[in-house]
């Protein structure tokens, strides 16, 4: 019998596997994988094999290096070596090319040597570069797992903290977990009193409320994010009303900052905190209540000792399912916050168009995969069961 | 049973992506940098091409070569003419993305102006990134990139593009060095150091914008007092919406964007066709009144209405004033720096 449901489910696993799990496995394999420096310059690696940063360079590496960089050159693949090597040393990438350029026009009978290289470029003759190319000699590495918890590997090969101008991503993961927590917060407090109301009031009343707090999820994303720059901006409605009221002497900074972030997200992520609790909410029998009250305990005390613990499986699961979307927000904190309000995402999607750095945008989606998945464990094993079963 | 569905939805799904490979065949898509720039664009240059015959559709982008990169390297490429920044041609070119330009089937480099045509393209416009403000809300006219950085002044927010690109330039200048010196300096680490030092002073009072076109609203909106913004941006502000806002053009950095045709393209002889047509003197001629950038054709200065010449970045005033961008400078550090700019701007 069971085999016959996951028969029947064979389409959507199917669908699921090909334009889902393969592709995301795909994108976040290259977050370990090294495929440039190895495709350009393969002699060089091959020379290069068995040598440590300490030690003089071999002899015969210049001439493959001369060799490989002609040849990467002419096949177009040089460009993407240069790129991945100045992100380890930077300024690299336009040397390497104008070496290269320098190696494919040198008269015949050229001497490629390290005084040759010397010539273009110091740093092209440095054991720095060569441990650079040879860290990315690839298939895998951890370079980009690393970077993106803010470690570097040095010459030598040890990982040590990256320098101080390029500690980013640290901050950045405890930054999107502060704001999705305090996004999480205010839906719960805003939520739950909405969601009370709604197992109270008339069952008609209740189908238009349940309208009002599903009307945000039929308009899309982009305009409600744009609408609160209006709303939010210096001359704009929030603060015009204010000035009006004479409440303010000076227009608020509401947007821009830490403040438009929390309003715009905590609009756009309440429904997913109300569903979930009025789902609960409504299946609490009144009895209970009414029981509390009659074995005498004060309405704040039944609330408290006989409500709260019915309800706690929905703030659980409403507070997972926001905490956990929150998590992945892009757009919004992009048009609504400040430099110091961009989330693990906006890197994510920064490498990826901006600078062309996928290895970085994977493995910094790969932080968020896991920091998503040890605090779905964490809650699901917290809550005995009862979240992986609500969500 | 299980095995046949399952290889026939697999069978089916690689079906649909050969189909979605083989629809690669599309109409020729030029794709610029929106806003009134791009409106302009479309009077001038793509709806004149349009009705002679050839359909065009026209898309914008914010730039950032791995746009360009994932459609060549991902095997759907829709694009056919892009029009990229200066450190986009150069690193695009050496990666292969775009095709080698033809220079005899764009109407010969003779047409063009010393130095704007590249293997891998040819210029659009040049164009300042200038102080801007609104001369309604600000009554003591600044008067260069010094009094951008003099809170004291002008207290109030000011905009930048969130990038280290022209903000590292302008905030050594405004700390006192030479434009003709700013990327000597900049050179040095000593150099970056001083110029992260000079943002940091105005830092709290910063807001980023990231869009050519964000800055005038912004303007409009009274959110800043002081913004940098592309010079045609704010002329098509003023002329369009008739705002007074003004302009600083003392040591502006101008740069060149050029068009180029991506690697691969089925409508390669069309795009050929289009960059031909937007290079012609003529035709080049009439976009600065809708948007007031330098054009790159040598014979459209003469028919340029003399009118407009107060606010075109290739008038001689101007350009006497400005300092040009160095590519190379930011294709090195590039990197390196964004890393930099991205710690800068997260942390308060």
């Amino acid at each position: 019998m069971a085999r016959r449901g996951w028969a029947l489910a064979t389409p959507l696993v199917a669908f699921l596997l090909v334009f889902f799990v393969v592709p995301i496995a795909w994108l976040l394999s290259l977050a370990v994988r090294e495929a440039e420096v190895q495709r350009a310059l393969p002699r060089t690696l091959q020379a290069l094999a068995g040598w440590h940063a300490d030690e003089p360079l071999p002899a015969p590496l210049f001439g493959a290096f001369a060799a490989d960089i002609v040849a990467a050159r002419a096949a177009s693949t040089l460009a993407d070596a240069a790129r991945r090597l100045n992100y380890e040393v930077n300024g690299v990438r336009s040397t390497l090319m104008r070496a290269a350029r320098e190696a494919s026009t040198a008269p015949a009978g050229t001497r490629f040597d390290a005084a040759f290289f010397q010539a273009v470029d110091p740093t092209l003759a440095s054991p720095t570069f060569f441990a650079a190319v040879q860290r990315a000699r690839g298939p895998v590495s951890a370079y980009y797992l690393l970077a993106s918890v803010d470690l570097v590997r040095n010459a030598q090969g040890s990982v040590e903290r990256a320098p101080e101008g390029s500690r980013i991503y640290q901050d950045v993961l405890l930054r999107t977990l502060a704001i999705s927590a305090s996004v999480t917060l205010l839906c719960l407090a805003m939520g739950f009193p909405v969601a009370l109301l709604l197992t109270q009031v008339r069952e008609r009343t209740a189908d238009w409320l349940l309208v009002l707090v599903l009307l945000p999820f039929w308009t899309s994303l982009l305009v409600r994010t744009a609408s609160w720059v209006v709303v939010l901006q210096k001359e704009g409605m929030v603060n015009s009303l204010l000035l009006k009221l004479g409440l303010i002497a000076e227009p608020l900074t509401l947007i821009y900052n830490r403040t438009g972030v929390l309003v715009a997200m905590t609009h756009v992520l309440l429904p997913f905190m109300i569903l979930p609790l009025f789902t609960v909410l409504r299946a609490i029998p009144p009895q209970y209540m009414r029981a509390a009250a009659s074995l005498g305990a004060a309405p704040a005390v039944a609330f408290v000792r006989v409500f709260l613990p019915l309800a706690a499986p929905g703030v659980a699961a409403g507070s997972l399912m926001v905490f956990i979307l929150a998590l992945g927000y892009y757009i919004t904190p992009a048009l609504v916050g400040g430099g110091s309000d961009q989330m693990l995402s906006y890197f994510v999607a920064t490498y990826t168009t901006d600078t062309g750095n996928w290895g970085l945008a994977a493995a910094l989606g790969l932080l968020m995969l896991g920091t998503t998945l040890v605090l779905y464990a964490v809650a699901h094993r917290l809550s005995g069961g009862r979240v992986l079963a609500m969500g | 049973m299980k095995t046949s569905l399952f290889s026939s939805l697999a069978a089916a799904a690689a079906l649909a992506m050969a189909g979605s490979a083989a629809h690669a065949q599309h109409d020729l898509t030029v794709v610029s940098w929106g806003g009134a720039y791009q409106d302009g664009q479309k009077e001038v240059f793509f709806k004149p091409f349009n009705a002679a015959g050839t359909k065009l559709v026209d898309e914008s982008w914010d730039g950032g070569l791995g746009v360009l990169r994932t459609k060549i390297k991902g095997g759907n490429n829709n694009w056919d003419v892009v029009q990229v920044e200066a450190d986009e041609l150069e690193v695009g070119c050496d990666e292969g993305l775009y095709e080698k330009l033809d220079v005899a089937k764009i109407g010969g480099a003779s047409r063009y102006l010393a130095g704007t045509v590249h293997p891998c393209g040819v210029g659009a416009i040049i164009y300042n990134l200038v102080l801007a403000y609104d001369g309604d809300k600000t009554k003591t006219a600044p008067t260069g990139w010094a009094d951008f950085f003099d809170t004291k002044k002008f207290p109030g927010k000011r905009a930048i593009r969130n990038g280290a690109k022209w903000n590292l330039e302008v905030a050594l200048i405004a700390d006192g060095v030479p434009s003709k010196d700013v990327y000597k300096v900049l050179r040095t680490p000593e150099g970056i150091e001083r110029a992260f030092k000079k943002l940091d002073t105005i830092k709290p009072d910063l807001v980023f914008w990231k869009s050519g076109a964000q800055p005038p609203q912004m303007l409009a909106a009274g959110d800043v007092v002081f913004t940098t913004a592309y010079n045609g941006r704010i002329t098509a502000a003023n002329e369009k919406d008739k705002k007074s806002f003004k302009m600083v053009w003392t040591d502006t950095p101008y740069t060149m964007d050029s068009w180029v045709i991506m690697k691969g393209t089925p409508n390669k002889a069309n795009a050929e066709k289009l960059v031909e047509f937007m290079g012609r003197p003529d035709n080049q001629a009439k976009l600065p009144k809708y948007v007031r950038y330098g054009v790159t054709s040598a014979g459209a200065a003469p028919l340029i209405d003399k009118s407009l010449m107060g606010e075109l970045p290739t008038n001689p005033e101007i350009l006497k004033q400005a300092f040009a961008e160095d590519p190379k400078f930011w294709i090195d550090n590039g990197d390196k720096l964004a890393e930099r700019w991205t710690k800068w701007s997260g942390t308060k």
